[in-house]
């Protein structure tokens, strides 16, 4: 049997106690520092707001992570908005007869054979990382969760509450976006 | 079973998947027939795991670059709480 332990909360204690637990929970899922710092003080201070709500069934720990889960998935849900309405279809297939054939002019391009010689240095790591902080903010979310964090599928889509056809809809765009940038940026050079 | 043929957009994603790990076996039969006639995808398709290495870098580059909570950040967050408790 499970103990009935009540648990309680000392706002006092939390920056201290929390605050880096809470910044990499942040960082792994939103990897924009200063959005991530404001993330979990806005998670502190809500927590502040609502501590009448606590019923103290879980850990101190839990239910702030509890409650900057919900911060997270608003901000998805806002960059979601935001930039959906903005953002231009890039298209790289065909339509009609040869539909979901390549587009001549976005066939993939030679890439330089140099690029094997260069996989270890640390300039292509930070070249490409350029190009995923040019990414739409909701596909260098996912992306990053994805390749970078290392997430597992289910997981982002719980978290985000997005399906996994759609998860891979956004991972497929945001690589073949990287791969453009990368031929303008790298490759060309 | 579905068809057997599937497009170069079908491909590539299918593609994408498999470089995660997470394409099925029918998925990876069909890209692989499909590698067979398109040259275009094959490219793609050794890129892509070009691509995936460099991830690798992207991810090793950002681990090394991390950035952390300050001590000031603390300090000012403390301030607030305390505002906030009055």
């Amino acid at each position: 049997m499970q103990e009935n332990k009540v648990h309680t909360l000392d706002p006092d204690k939390w920056i201290d106690a929390y605050a880096d637990y809470l910044f990499n929970y942040t960082i792994a899922r939103v990897n924009d520092t200063e959005k991530a710092k404001d993330l979990v003080q806005e998670t502190f201070f809500a927590g502040l707001k609502s501590m009448k709500n606590f019923e103290g069934k879980a850990s101190e720990r839990t239910w702030l992570v509890s409650i900057l889960k919900r911060k997270i998935i608003d901000h998805y849900r806002k960059i979601n908005s935001n930039k959906g309405k903005a953002e231009v279809r890039m298209n790289f297939y065909q339509e009609g007869d040869r539909e979901g054939d390549w587009l001549e002019e976005r066939v993939p391009q030679k890439w330089d054979s140099s690029a094997d010689a260069m996989i270890e240095s640390e300039e292509l790591g930070e070249a490409l990382t350029a190009c995923i902080q040019k990414l739409p903010e909701k596909y260098r979310m996912v992306f990053e969760m994805k390749t970078i964090q290392g997430f597992e599928t289910e997981d982002i889509c719980n978290e985000l509450d997005i399906t996994s056809s759609n998860l891979w809809v956004i991972i497929h765009r945001a690589r073949t976006q990287l791969r453009r940038c990368m031929e303008d940026n790298w490759f060309k050079k | 079973m579905g068809k057997l043929k599937i497009t170069c957009e079908e491909a590539t994603t299918i593609c994408t998947k498999a470089q995660y790990g997470e394409a099925s076996f029918l998925d990876k039969f069909k890209l692989n027939l499909h590698f067979v006639y398109c040259k275009t995808c094959r490219t793609f398709s050794r890129q892509n795991s070009e691509l995936s290495d460099m991830c690798a870098l992207a991810k090793k580059y950002q681990e090394k670059h991390k950035c952390c909570l300050s001590e000031a950040d603390k300090k000012a967050w403390k301030e607030k709480m305390k505002e906030l408790e009055k």
